[in-house]
């Protein structure tokens, strides 16, 4: 009774902050610029099974591909045990689901062996990342809390899967020895091998033991539930929405900006009437995260650091300073920052940094459009139109673009064409065609 | 050896009062550099084997304002687009096709939001297209049997997932081609991408033109074909900077299949 009781505090308590902190993401994305993304929802729900729930674009590095595969089903399915764990807590009862019988023992099974699977996959991930020491997981941008984020992560999954077996281990010996409450009922192909660790202790020691991995089991999930708003694991909820909202158009479209059109207009026809509820645009291209669209936003929080953008980038594989996953992390941090000034003082308060506080000229410079990045992402984020934009900023409100680039911007309006050439010499070529 | 012929302008037809069946939209490249001349001269003497009734714009044309757009200067890009659509539409141009895959890409996905609105082919589908209906043949030729890989351009490739076009003209030629380290959806740019071309690259362990260099050698192959004129600039510095100029030739794909048709 003072266990149900406790429990459903506990479960109040964490829905309540997570709840919080969802709303909290979902303010700080709608930040962000109006974007319309509801056409086609046919195409939209087929790219999300295929991308998110299919995980087609993980296929491409075969050995992350299959570990990650195994941690997202165990992920998926091992809460099918948790629905059970809820349910258990709320009503005292134990193992509620028993009652479908041999169903049950083969669902109880199977979660054992994903569970020792998805241990198996985070010691593989552990050690990619700090013994064979990947470029990719160890570039200068996961200094400091991604790195802690990654491995702390990984240590937890390894715990929480240990307490579920270490439990059920308990639990088939009190079901053994016909302890009262501990039905008969389950299938135990891997933590029969943790019984002989506590075959030799009585009953109620075992009682407290069960309870105790009972507890720490849910209470380990309910804290990575609180712990998904702050770091990059929010992909395993993301994802999802990210793909459904994945841009539709060829990769190489860049959109035209309307305020653009309208002020080239009336520039290119000076006689045009300025259109009823003409307003001057206030500024062009992206100064802060506001000035980003709501999906640049949700990529943003979608990014799950892996870096697969930055290994694929030409500009980072030579060893230039742009990195494709750190532009998504600063986006993201950025944005948390302005959060926490909403937070503090009710609305936005200029704080003297935008978002090129983060990502610096070198690095915008840098990028070759090329799409490598765009591609690479596993969950249809996009680093190069935020590149892009920050682009036009520096450009159409700073006129900060490299001196060689402001002569091939003169060199268009003067010749029609990036060189220096003579536009009457444009058809040459033609005089001689061989 | 063809039969000479003259390119016409869609001014001059125009004046005749004639009509072409497609535009042949040359590019700055193309148009200027003395090397894509050469692509440019191709795909004209290959279309007017294939009996395709094209013209050109000729001092009308102007950049399609890509490299602009890429650096952020969206002013200039429309100003830019604006014209050329302008010109395009006074004309009444329905279909066009290019040798360069920034203008294809312009063109194709950014003009039509302001209200250009053409069929646009690169020239690797066309020539494609034309082979198919047999308006084009090859005879093996001089390539037969020879290593050729093929460097996707990111504008063509990823940009408008064009990857087979080129690689099936190459295999008519007979030639073996073999795949780089990382191509197709994969593949990595020359470096000249994203207005990269007008400057000077930022401070690093390499140029990404080298980085490409070393893995066109690594397979081994006499010719490069390449399907972009800025690629073809990037990779035969590429190229020349490993001294290998002697060994390696980079072409475009239409100057292959020119080359085989002895054109």
């Amino acid at each position: 009774m003072y266990q149900s009781i406790l429990f459903v505090l506990v479960s109040a308590v964490s829905v309540y902050f997570f709840a919080r902190n969802l709303a909290k993401i979902r303010r700080n994305i709608l930040l962000g610029k109006d974007l319309d993304l509801t056409d086609q929802p046919g195409l939209r729900l087929k790219t999300m099974l295929k991308v998110a729930f299919g995980q087609t674009k993980m296929t491409s590095r075969p050995i992350p591909a299959f570990f990650h595969f195994i941690v997202y089903v165990g992920f998926v399915l091992i809460n099918i045990e948790v629905l059970e764990i809820l349910m258990d807590g709320i009503f005292g009862t134990h193992r509620v689901f028993a009652a479908l019988g041999p169903v049950y023992n083969i669902a109880i099974g199977f979660f054992e062996i994903l569970a020792a699977l998805v241990t198996i996959a985070c010691v593989v991930f552990l050690s990619r990342r700090f013994i064979y020491k990947l470029q990719r997981l160890n570039a200068p941008e996961l200094k400091g809390f991604p790195t802690k984020d990654a491995a702390g992560i990984l240590i937890v999954e390894i715990i929480l899967m240990g307490a579920l077996l270490k439990m059920n281990a308990c639990d088939q010996i009190l079901q053994a020895r016909n302890v009262a409450h501990y039905i008969q009922a389950g299938s135990f192909p891997v933590s029969q091998f943790l019984v002989p660790f506590f075959d030799t202790w009585t009953s109620e020691s075992l009682v407290i033991m069960e309870r105790i991995f009972w507890w720490f089991h849910i209470l380990g999930i309910f804290a990575f539930m609180n712990y998904l708003p702050f770091s990059k694991h929010f992909h395993i909820i993301l994802a999802f929405p990210n793909t459904y909202y994945s841009s539709l158009k060829a990769k190489g479209e860049l959109n035209n900006m309307a305020s653009v059109t309208q002020e080239v207009q009336l520039m290119l026809d000076p006689s045009a009437a300025t259109p009823p509820g003409y307003t001057a645009p206030s500024s062009f291209g992206v100064k802060d995260v506001q000035d980003l669209t709501w999906k640049n936003l949700l990529d943003a929080y979608s990014c799950t650091e892996c870096g697969r953008c930055t290994s694929m980038c030409p500009q980072n594989l030579t060893g230039k300073l742009l990195s494709p996953r750190k532009i998504m992390m600063d986006t993201r941090d950025r944005l948390e920052e302005v959060g926490r000034n909403i937070d503090k003082n009710g609305s936005f308060e200029p704080d003297n940094k935008n978002l090129h506080s983060y990502i610096s000229e070198e690095e915008l410079w840098a990028c070759n459009t090329c799409n490598a990045c765009v591609e690479a992402c596993p969950i249809n984020i996009n680093p190069m139109e935020i590149i892009v934009e920050m682009r036009r900023y520096k450009v159409m409100e700073e006129s900060a673009a490299p001196s060689s680039l402001n002569n091939m911007f003169a060199n268009l309006e003067n010749n029609q064409a990036p060189w220096q050439f003579s536009p009457s010499d444009r058809g040459n070529w033609m005089q001689d065609l061989n | 050896m063809t039969t000479e012929f003259k390119v016409h302008t869609l001014a001059e037809l125009a004046a005749q009062g004639k009509e072409a069946e497609m535009l042949f939209w040359v590019g700055c490249a193309g148009s200027f550099d003395e090397r894509a001349q050469k692509i440019t001269k191709a795909v004209a003497k290959l279309l007017h084997k294939a009996g395709v009734q094209f013209a050109v714009l000729g001092t009308e044309e102007s950049c399609t304002g890509d490299p602009a757009k890429r650096a952020g200067n969206e002013f200039l890009f429309q100003m830019m687009a604006m014209q050329n659509i302008s010109v395009l539409n006074g004309y009444q141009v329905k279909k066009i096709v290019t040798a360069c895959p920034h203008c294809f890409n312009t063109i194709k996905n950014e003009y039509p939001a302001l209200d250009g609105h053409y069929e646009v082919l690169h020239h690797t589908t066309l020539l494609n297209q034309l082979l198919g209906e047999g308006r084009l043949k090859i005879e093996g030729g001089a390539f037969k049997g020879k290593r050729i890989t093929y460097h996707d351009s990111c504008y063509l490739g990823r940009a408008n997932e064009v990857y087979e076009a080129p690689r099936a003209l190459i295999e008519k030629l007979d030639a073996a081609l073999v795949e780089m380290k990382h191509s197709k959806a994969q593949g990595l740019c020359c470096g000249a991408g994203g207005a990269q071309m007008f400057k000077e690259a930022e401070q690093g362990k390499q140029e990404v033109n080298m980085m490409r260099a070393t893995e066109m050698l690594e397979t081994g192959s006499s010719t490069v074909a390449a399907a972009c004129p800025f690629c073809m600039t990037m990779l035969r510095d590429g190229i020349k900077n490993n001294n290998k100029e002697q060994e390696v030739q980079v072409l475009d794909v239409a100057e292959l299949i020119a080359n085989a048709m002895d054109l």
